[in-house]
């Protein structure tokens, strides 16, 4: 493009890398077309009585008022709040700990991070599965404690309808702590072997060091990891349905069911549209507030 | 030499579809996939065979609750199979409506369907408009309680003739360490087992002023009332079940590990695929014993749209073969359900299929809630009832009312 810049004209913004312009535009309408014109028919759609075929007749919020009067969709609702606080907690923490092990320069490493890392290459179905064996009170863990002895041992958590939810969240983080710690490894990495010199000559304890100097400095891989856990909450659906089916009754329910249900066995596309419309106001409202403070409002980050 | 010889094998495998032209390939999707359901559909493909056209068997594992939104979708998108397996009923109801699926009138006049498909109201849950969308296969009850004769007599009780019977020699059963009554997780079975409830102590009348008028009045009323008591008792009766589908409860029956289960005539297959006999292995009670009344929902095949037109003219065929009466015959015996005509003979049936024959000569029909309620009012209950029997802090009273919410609601 050396062309273009011949001369003292000021080359037009539009025009520069113009290949790679050219070669996103796909990408562009893609974007545009199919997530932003899709997003935007759904909700159009969740104000219509739509039954098994997509109709244009407007009933007003009458959709979302039966949402949120309907039992299901309020036991999905807290059964995310409680699945998505823990498992953000939890993945993240045993991460990071994990992850800090790992940089002690410990032999077999690479043993050790690609077992931690193997269930992560498993499907959620297939996670969902081992552990609906292993928490099943006849075959699972509950009978072989027994059969070492301890008769009294009861652990069920599949079909005792108040826990079932942790049942789900122990195989959700079996699954994703072990890419939780490879990101935060390969920031650990990233940090200058300096500043642990450094921190070793003023005589900080190594807690310390983590704490108030490491974790600061990791904050680009940490609000990586936040994404990807808090997008993977959202989206959870496979995994209640490989362990539980929604069941004890309905106690296990997720919101990504509950759309999925009402779409496609209830044949209530209106009902279903709402259910996802609700979701993605939820996503928005996590996710705009924080990019607004990390992209927008005036670059005070170097 | 090798190269020459995978020419020719390459080319034998493209000759071959070339050699079977005249026969048509029909892909006919179902959810028959429990064994006795298997060995059924094996029969309908048998017939289908034998007229020169080939069944191309698309079963979807995992229930009409998997099943009929892959069917829904690939009719709506455009990529349709040469038929499909509903309930038949309201679950099509859209689909007709939108033009997707053929219009069979000309076969069923051709075929006098109108007299030979008995009841009637089969037929009519078929028509919209004046024109028959669907070839009905069976008729399907759901009005059954079927009990181990095993288990009784190791808990030592008789074998009971009706639900309170059944209720009272719970306790025994338990302490045989056998569970009373088998539910599966699945939602369906709750919402199914109610309905039969319903049925059985409130009776028909009661059941039609619910679901095929929505009267909200009685379904929050006294006679409602008693139903939802019978239904605390058989959410009692079925704690421990810990299974999901359908057969493994009734596999939990067969063996021996519960007394019960409420199911409808779909369960007898799997009797008869682990070879036990009506009357001595196993009892059955119609309408649990307390009201004889048994529904007619069941299957039928709906013929989507297709431009082809030899597949239409298979498809012609199909519909005509799946009510001709020996196919009729071999497919109910195999399936435990009864045949939709009246004039053929069913011999070979057995103890519990004849008590069905009988009760459907007499009359004693109501239409399945899958005929009079939309998909939509029916998941609703699903829920409800899914939840009511899983939690047993729910009280009756508190499920009676979202149950009257919702067929207030209905539609």
């Amino acid at each position: 493009m050396t062309g273009l810049t011949r001369g003292s004209v000021r080359p037009n913004q539009w025009l520069r890398n113009l290949n790679a312009k050219i070669a996103s535009i796909p990408m562009i309408l893609t974007a545009l077309v199919i997530f932003v014109g899709g997003t935007a028919w759904t909700v159009v759609y969740s104000f219509t009585n739509s039954k098994l075929l997509p109709r244009l007749k407007f009933v007003g919020l009458d959709q979302y008022e039966r949402l949120w009067e309907a039992p299901r969709w309020i036991i999905s609702i807290q059964n995310l709040a409680v699945f998505g606080f823990f498992s953000l907690i939890f993945s993240l923490v045993i991460g990071f700990v994990l992850a800090a092990l790992m940089d002690q320069k410990i032999r077999f490493e690479n043993t050790f991070r690609t077992i931690m890392l193997y269930p992560f290459a498993l499907s959620f179905i297939v996670t969902g599965l081992v552990w609906q064996w292993l928490l099943n009170p006849q075959y699972g863990i509950q009978s072989i404690v027994r059969s070492l002895g301890w008769e009294s041992f009861s652990f069920d958590p599949l079909y005792d309808s108040d826990i079932v939810i942790y049942g789900i969240l122990i195989a959700a983080l079996w699954q994703g702590t072990g890419l939780v710690m490879c990101l935060m490894l390969a920031g650990l990495r990233g940090i200058d072997e300096d500043i642990w010199k450094a921190a070793r000559v003023d005589g900080i304890p190594m807690w310390k060091t983590y704490v108030l100097i490491i974790i600061p400095m990791m904050r680009g891989v940490i609000i990586t990891t936040l994404v990807i856990i808090a997008s993977g909450i959202v989206k959870v659906y496979d995994l209640v349905v490989a362990q539980t089916s929604g069941g004890p009754g309905i106690a296990s329910e997720v919101p990504a069911k509950y759309v999925y249900d009402y779409m496609f066995l209830a044949q209530n596309l209106g009902q279903g549209f709402a259910a996802s419309t609700m979701m993605l106001l939820t996503v928005a409202i996590i996710i705009v507030p924080w990019a607004y403070l990390e992209f927008g409002g005036g670059r005070k980050r170097g | 030499m090798k190269l020459r010889s995978l020419v020719g094998a390459l080319a034998a495998t493209v000759a071959l579809p070339l050699g079977v032209a005249g026969a048509t390939d029909l892909e006919v999707t179902h959810w028959w996939t429990s064994g006795g359901e298997a060995a059924a559909v094996a029969e309908l493909a048998k017939a289908f065979d034998a007229t020169g056209n080939k069944w191309v068997d698309g079963a979807i594992a995992g229930s009409g609750g998997t099943a009929r939104p892959i069917m829904i979708s690939r009719i709506t998108g455009g990529d349709p199979m040469g038929a499909t397996q509903f309930n038949h009923g309201r679950q099509a109801e859209e689909l007709v409506e939108a033009g997707l699926m053929r219009d069979l009138s000309e076969v069923a006049e051709r075929e006098k369907w109108r007299e030979i498909v008995k009841p009637s109201s089969l037929l009519d849950s078929c028509t919209i408009e004046g024109k028959i969308y669907c070839a009905p296969v069976n008729i399907h009850s759901w009005q059954w309680l079927w009990l181990s004769n095993a288990a009784f007599k190791q808990a030592g009780v008789e074998v009971p003739k009706n639900w309170d019977e059944f209720v009272a020699a719970a306790p025994a059963l338990e302490k045989a360490g056998i569970i009373p009554l088998a539910l599966g997780g699945q939602p369906w079975q709750a919402s199914g087992a109610f309905d039969v409830l319903m049925v059985a102590i409130a009776g028909k009348d009661v059941f039609e002023q619910v679901f095929a008028k929505k009267d909200a009045e009685v379904a929050a009323g006294p006679e409602i009332a008693k139903v939802f008591k019978a239904a605390d008792d058989a959410r009692r009766l079925s704690k421990g079940s810990n299974v999901q589908d359908w057969n493994q409860a009734t596999n939990l029956v067969i063996t021996g590990k519960a007394g019960g289960q409420i199911m409808g005539d779909w369960a007898q297959g799997e009797f008869q695929v682990a070879g036990q006999k009506a009357g001595e292995d196993y009892t059955c009670l119609p309408g649990l014993g307390v009201n004889e009344v048994i529904s007619t929902g069941g299957d039928a095949f709906y013929f989507p749209l297709i431009e082809d037109e030899e597949k239409s003219k298979a498809q012609e065929v199909l519909a005509s073969t799946l009510l001709k009466p020996e196919t009729q015959v071999a497919f109910n015996l195999k399936k435990g359900s009864l045949p939709v005509r009246g004039d053929v003979d069913l011999a070979a049936a057995n103890d519990c299929m004849k008590k069905g024959l009988d009760i459907l000569a007499k009359g004693n029909v109501i239409q399945g809630t899958d005929q009079l309620l939309s998909p939509d009012s029916q998941k609703q209950k699903e829920d409800l009832f899914s939840e009511f029997f899983a939690n047993p802090s729910m009280t009756p009273e508190d499920a009676q009312k979202r149950f009257a919410e919702i067929i207030a609601d209905a539609d």
